[in-house]
């Protein structure tokens, strides 16, 4: 329903700025020559054409517009495969798709493959001469099988009236098929059953099933209930064997001659007992095929037409809406099982994906029982008892108290300081954030902290001193041009697959850029303000921090945005290897499980937090360096 | 007693390509307390050098270097210095930059802004004390360093090409500020310039300094400085004796040229 709203909407949205648009070509003055920027500026309306260009791709290869105007069809054309496919064994026999009888081309094939067996034989300079005769004398003799089977003076009543009956089922069921109460209810009993298997089945885009199997309408219901008929027929048709009593006998005889044969053979002929078993193999897969008499199937050939006929009509509009609307991969050709392999499988719908986006933005859902970000209370001692270490209690004076005889624990100063830096007292509790998405985000921030706060001065050193630059450079260079998740088993090995291990990774791949970032911005500081500074009277000291370090800005901020963009893409892929929360987590478990619709979620959250990321170091650029590219 | 007294300063370099550069040979020269001494000469002749000497950015190679009588090893607060392209930190706005100086020396704020407005108005920037140094024009920069530098109270203001970069209108300006400052100051000041012309309109003493080796080649004593301190620049220009000395130097400089092209061919 919004679905097909939001369609006409966005198609309307996309003609109304087309003909904006060209409204504003005639309207605006033609002083802008071709290569002026100036054209460039502007153009809203064609923003959202191409964003409506987006959303209409999207609605469209995720079947969304199929299922918010054709609700029932995914369903129907299921059951439509479902007849194909039975169809399609019997109509194999004949020339309706095929170019040839099946009898024709499998007699083609059965005589050359014997005609080759021969000028093997023939040709074969390890065999003796009585072996030769006696081979080609059975292949000549199963060749003679062939006439037997395609003689209709040889064709028995019984064979006969089994195509018979099978041409009146298909004929009969033609007819019912096109009737309006087909298929007829067979007992109350089943149809309760039918109905009970429907309860079950979930709906049209449900996570782990795109297409349900089951018949969910009227129409659905007729070609799946035709579908089993078919197959039951097709299967009786292929049990059946064109044996006669003529055949029968001579195949006895090639059988009998080849036992005797291999009976006499000894072990040590090798040859021979390969031949003599393929040459048996020849007689058996005659012998097990469906030929037939010229003209015997004529009829049936003329029943299966007619039935292909009716189910195409009986079909209806669904054959344009599986061509149209089901883009890259039809249903009906994705076969029975319905399990198609069309972009509706990996491009979930925006309905849907909306739908679970909301689900897991809920903190009592989540994903994993851990919301995506949501806030928890915390007591202000958990805080302080992990920010202070222990040992500020082991370095206090005293001595930690010793229980006494009667049992109780006298606490004194040392132990006061303990249960402090321990952080076990009663305080009042805060709001803090949690989730996926913050655990995301607080390892990127950590790792780029840590590595901002040692990468910069060290940076800086390096720039304008010889021993740093010359003792930290192997060090800084050789790990540098590591892509840092080739250090992921290792730090996560080390460090552990929790945050630690995250942020150590992190810190090294933001410590690097900063250093590098910081080097230049300081080895690219003008002489002049440096000679300035030091006649200005300026330290040591003053000159590093208010000279060299504000002139280093521009590239210490360029390399934080950097940084920003290696280590986000860095912590997906650490998450994806190990761990138990974060963004990258989500997105590896729902790979796992198929759900598609969390995976695209999880794209888009990333997407998202990295464009954040960006718009304020951005906005952190210009607020601090105004005078980048202007000095 | 505060004057510079060069003695025998020689300045050798040697070049990345391993040749030997002597940049300036027995330089020589006394420098009185409140004299206003413009350095010209071809390009590659020193000056530049002689002045870093000066300012203590560079030690020569032998000779002695004093101001006041105390020998110059090193920059110091007392040597002033004004740069070409104003050297000012564009992350700092135009009081800012003013009270460097002031600040480094960490005196206190409030005495600081006083000054800092006293000087803006000197150098005729009153009112731009919180405008973002990088919004200025050239000329305004150029006033800026000099506040800068003369904040600071220096015995000895050095400048290095400062008006170089300028337009001819504000050059002009700027040449009547510098003659008005050194005036109302007092202050020492060497001066080097491309121009013969600001050379001689700015120079109480003027040094023509010659190339390879770098040294003094001509002194000149003009009067046109304190001239120019009550006289309309551009009427000096056309002072007859202004264009003869013009003419002089110009044809010592363009022979010094031709040698050294000579010397190339």
């Amino acid at each position: 329903m919004i679905t097909g709203i939001v369609t006409f909407l966005v198609i309307f949205a996309v003609i109304g700025s087309i003909l904006y648009g060209q409204r504003l070509v005639k309207t605006e003055k033609s002083d802008a020559v071709f290569g002026n920027p100036e054209r460039a500026k502007g153009g809203l309306h064609w923003v959202v054409v191409g964003s409506s260009f987006l959303l209409l791709s999207w609605l469209y290869y995720s079947w969304d517009i199929a299922k918010a105007f054709y609700p029932k069809s995914a369903n129907e054309l299921c059951q439509v495969a479902k007849v194909n496919e039975s169809l399609l064994s019997l109509k194999y026999l004949f020339p309706i798709e095929e170019r040839q009888h099946k009898s024709t081309a499998l007699i083609k094939r059965e005589n050359i493959n014997i005609q080759k067996k021969i000028i093997l034989i023939q040709n074969s300079p390890d065999l003796k001469d009585k072996d030769k005769k006696l081979f080609i004398d059975l292949l000549n003799k199963t060749k003679k099988t062939i006439p037997l089977l395609t003689d209709e003076k040889f064709l028995e009543n019984k064979t006969k009236n089994k195509i018979g009956e099978l041409t009146n089922r298909i004929t009969w069921l033609t007819e019912d098929f096109q009737k309006i109460n087909y298929p007829p209810i067979k007992s109350i009993e089943e149809e309760n059953k039918r109905i009970e298997a429907l309860k079950k089945q979930l709906g049209w885009g449900a996570t782990g099933m795109e297409v349900p199997p089951l018949p969910e309408s009227k129409k659905g219901l007729k070609f799946h209930a035709a579908a089993q008929e078919l197959n039951e027929i097709s299967d009786e048709f292929f049990s059946m064997r064109n044996h006669n009593v003529a055949y029968v006998t001579l195949i006895k005889e090639i059988r009998n001659e080849i036992k005797e044969y291999q009976n006499e053979l000894n072990d040590d002929q090798e040859l021979e007992m390969t031949l003599i078993k393929e040459i048996k193999k020849l007689g058996q897969r005659i012998e097990y095929e469906s030929v037939f008499p010229p003209n015997a199937l004529n009829e049936m050939e003329k029943s299966i037409r007619e039935f292909d006929v009716a189910q195409k009509k009986e079909q209806g509009n669904l054959i344009y809406v599986d061509a149209f609307l089901f883009p890259a991969g039809t249903i009906v050709a994705s076969g029975p099982t319905c399990a198609e392999d069309g972009p509706g499988r990996w491009l979930p719908k925006p309905s849907d994906t909306f739908r679970i986006f909301g689900d897991l933005l809920k903190p009592s859902v989540g994903f994993k029982m851990i919301p995506m970000i949501w806030y928890e209370m915390m007591g202000v001692n958990r805080i302080v008892g992990f920010i202070l270490p222990d040992w500020i209690a082991d370095i206090m004076p005293g001595k930690y108290p010793v229980h006494s005889s009667d049992g109780t624990v006298k606490p004194n100063f040392k132990s006061k300081v303990l249960d402090i830096v321990t952080g076990e007292f009663n305080a009042f509790k805060i709001p803090v954030p949690t989730g996926h998405i913050w655990d995301s985000f607080l390892r990127v921030f950590l790792g780029l902290v840590l590595g901002i706060i040692f990468g910069v001065p060290l940076g800086i050193f390096m720039g304008l001193n010889r021993f740093a630059k010359g003792f930290f450079d192997p060090l800084v260079e050789l790990y540098r041009p590591v892509p840092p998740l080739a250090w992921a088993p290792l730090v996560i090995t080390v460090f552990g697959i929790d945050n630690l291990g995250k942020v150590f990774l992190l810190f090294m791949v933001s410590f690097s850029i900063m250093i590098i970032s910081a080097r230049a911005g300081a080895s690219g500081t003008q002489l002049s303000k440096i000679h300035a500074a030091h006649s200005l009277g300026a330290s040591r000291w003053q000159i590093l921090r208010e000279v060299i370090f504000p002139n280093s800005l521009p590239e210490i901020l360029t390399g934080v945005r950097v940084a920003v963009g290696m280590c986000w893409g860095t912590l997906v892929a650490a998450e994806f290897l190990a761990g138990t929360s974060g963004i990258g987590f989500v997105e590896n478990v729902a790979r796992k499980y198929m759900q598609y619709e969390v995976i695209w979620i999880t794209i888009f959250v990333m997407g998202m937090l990295g464009l954040l990321f960006d718009v304020t170091i951005r906005k952190i650029i210009d607020k601090t360096i105004p005078w980048r590219g202007k000095g | 007693m505060s004057d510079l007294v060069s003695q025998d300063i020689n300045m050798i370099f040697k070049s990345p390509k391993g040749e030997i550069v002597h940049a300036l040979k027995d330089v020589t020269f006394r420098l009185k307390k409140g004299e206003l001494l413009t350095v010209l000469g071809p390009s590659g002749c020193g000056k530049t050098t002689l002045l870093n000497i000066a300012a203590g950015f560079l030690r020569p190679t032998s000779g002695l270097i004093t101001l006041g009588n105390k020998e110059i090893d090193g920059p110091g607060v007392e040597r002033g210095m004004v740069f070409q392209q104003g050297a000012l930190f564009e992350w700092l706005t135009v009081a800012e930059n003013v009270n460097f100086g002031l600040r480094m020396k960490k005196e206190d704020p409030v005495k600081t802004t006083k000054k800092v407005d006293e000087w803006l108005d000197i150098v005729g920037l009153q009112g731009f004390g919180n405008t973002p140094t990088y919004q200025l024009s050239g000329g305004m920069q150029q006033r800026v360093a000099l506040a800068r530098c003369l904040i600071n109270d220096p015995d000895l203001i050095l400048m290095d090409e400062p008006l170089g970069a300028l337009d001819a209108l504000t050059r002009e300006k700027m040449q009547s500020l510098i003659l008005k400052i050194w005036k109302e100051t007092g202050k020492t000041i060497i001066l080097i310039t491309h121009s013969v012309e600001e050379a001689l309109l700015l120079g109480e003493r003027v040094y023509v300094m010659a190339p390879r080796p770098g040294r003094i080649h001509k002194e000149y004593k003009l009067p046109f400085a304190n001239m120019g301190l009550n006289e309309d620049l551009r009427e000096i220009k056309n002072n007859k004796e202004f264009v003869d000395k013009r003419e002089e130097i110009l044809s010592m400089i363009w022979d010094m040229e031709e040698e050294i092209m000579g010397k190339e061919n």
